[in-house]
């Protein structure tokens, strides 16, 4: 029987997990089109860029890879949060009241940003310098053989990469749980499952929704996938 | 200034040279073309003539020389790596569509079909309306014999195939010069014939070329002008006959005895 803990409305938590889905699932987006920015401008300064930026560059895939996202949650958060509201009195603002869930988007995204780098980076370095010459030769600008040629001939490299990404930030949203100041999935249902003392149906409920997200994931990743590399052949 | 001799040159190289690191490769290369010409370069590998194709177009920067492309010179300055780079990005890129260039590993755009290559550069260079660009495009793959495979990716063509799509690539922006980086040397035996089959016709039609290349009797047959390179300088240039016949180099009578 389906147990009425589950039901949606004031006796059960089932509209609270739902808002707790979509949640995770903004802040998800929003993390990984951010990632997506910064990654897209890491690579272009690792690739192209001079010394000043690639070092910049450096330092930031560097130190946002090395040290662990729990702490660097907690230390965006709590830091990041206290800085720009001290900021905010600083310029006669006054203190300033981050969202949490906005707090929460800008962490994951800036850590996503340091992946995303090095994904796009090795997609852009694998296509072939015959494409890009072709681009050149045909008298395209600098810009029109990026979007045109390299942005095209690096997405079959850098989808599965991206991919991987786009997943791992799904779940990362629950780390936000350590900040108390979010209300994803994973906060959502500590809740429910505290309040109930019902932990195993709540978080095995949880769990099947996020298998869910992923598994309706995979098949839009397959679709783009599909679809990006149209002029590959397949494996026989 | 330009002499007016020289500005009605289709293509004129000057004294090119060019370095890679402290190895030469081309110690001071000169090339004319009339419009119309067919100039063929040969030489053994290593001999620097794709090097010299490819510094026409600036893939390759030259260290040294002046290049005048249909009576205008691109302006070039000397950059930090010791190679001279153009000045004017615009100029360059305007110089640029005038030099159809077939690369000898095709080098087709691979997310695009056919006929998408053949349009693209006409219309997001030359902002040619599509409708315009894709009737153009489909006459020159008709020309090339591949105008059933215009829907196709390159990776599912023969390699004639992918080249002959690329040789409608660089038709389709009416160029005044056609560079080819030995077209047909990345080929199998038997589909050499068809590509040297459509050069040929581009030759009987009065378009000027640069032709690098292996295929010395083709070479003998289409070309106006042939030059024979040796480690990075002219060792004979002339006419087909006398290049191929008689040629006053010994180093050349060997080269072109030895391959046929």
């Amino acid at each position: 029987m389906f147990p009425s803990v589950l039901e949606f409305g004031k006796t059960g938590f089932g509209d609270e997990l739902a808002r707790g889905a979509l949640s995770t699932l903004l802040i998800a987006a929003s993390s990984f089109i951010i990632g997506l920015v910064l990654g897209q401008l890491g690579a272009a300064a690792k690739l192209y860029g001079g010394p000043a930026s690639r070092f910049i560059a450096n330092i930031y895939t560097t130190v946002i890879r090395a040290v662990p996202e729990l702490v660097l949650i907690l230390l965006l958060f709590f830091a990041g949060t206290k800085g720009i509201s001290a900021l905010g009195v600083a310029v006669g603002y006054g203190p300033v009241d981050i969202n949490g869930t906005f707090a929460a988007i800008l962490v994951l995204g800036f850590v996503q940003g340091a992946y995303a780098t090095e994904v796009i980076r090795g997609a852009i370095q694998a296509v072939p310098v015959g494409q890009i010459e072709a681009a050149r030769a045909f008298g395209m600008s600098g810009t029109q053989v990026f979007t045109r040629v390299i942005l095209p001939a690096m997405l079959p490299n850098a989808i599965p990469g991206l991919a991987n990404l786009w997943l791992v930030v799904i779940k990362d949203t629950a780390l936000i749980t350590v900040t108390g100041a979010s209300a994803e999935l994973a906060q959502m249902t500590k809740n429910a499952a505290g309040f109930t003392k019902r932990y195993f149906l709540f978080y095995f409920v949880s769990g099947c929704i996020y298998l869910a997200m992923t598994l309706v994931s995979n098949y839009f990743i397959s679709r783009l996938e599909a679809y990006v590399r149209r002029g590959q052949p397949k494996l026989a | 200034m330009l002499s007016s001799q020289t500005a009605n040159m289709a293509v004129v190289v000057d004294d090119l040279h060019k370095s890679f690191g402290p190895l030469e490769v081309l110690k001071g290369v000169s090339l004319e073309a009339r419009q119309g010409d067919v100039v063929s370069m040969i030489g053994a590998s290593g001999s620097g003539k794709s090097t010299f194709l490819r510094c026409i177009n600036f893939l390759e920067m030259p260290t040294r020389g002046r290049i005048i492309v249909t009576g205008e010179e691109v302006a070039l300055k000397p950059a930090k790596d010791g190679d001279l780079h153009p000045t004017d990005k615009r100029q360059l890129e305007r110089v640029r569509t005038r030099l159809g260039m077939v690369f000898q590993s095709f080098n087709l755009w691979q997310h695009m079909t056919v006929l998408q290559n053949v349009m693209e550069a006409p219309v997001h260079v030359l902002k040619v309306p599509k409708a315009e660009a894709r009737a153009r495009a489909e006459a020159l793959l008709q020309k090339v014999g591949l105008y059933e495979k215009r829907d196709q990716y390159p990776a599912f063509l023969s390699g004639g195939q992918q080249q002959r799509a690329a040789i409608a690539r660089a038709l389709a922006m009416e160029p005044k010069v056609m560079l080819f980086d030995e077209p047909p040397s990345a080929l199998d035996p038997e589909l050499v014939g068809e590509v040297l089959k459509v050069i040929r016709g581009l030759a009987d039609e009065g378009r000027t070329m640069i032709l690098v290349t292996h295929e010395m009797k083709f070479a003998r047959d289409v070309s106006s002008h042939v030059i024979y390179l040796h480690k990075g300088v002219i060792e004979e240039e002339g006419p087909p006959k006398q290049v191929f016949g008689s040629p006053r180099s010994e180093r050349c009578k060997q080269f072109v005895s030895g391959i046929h």
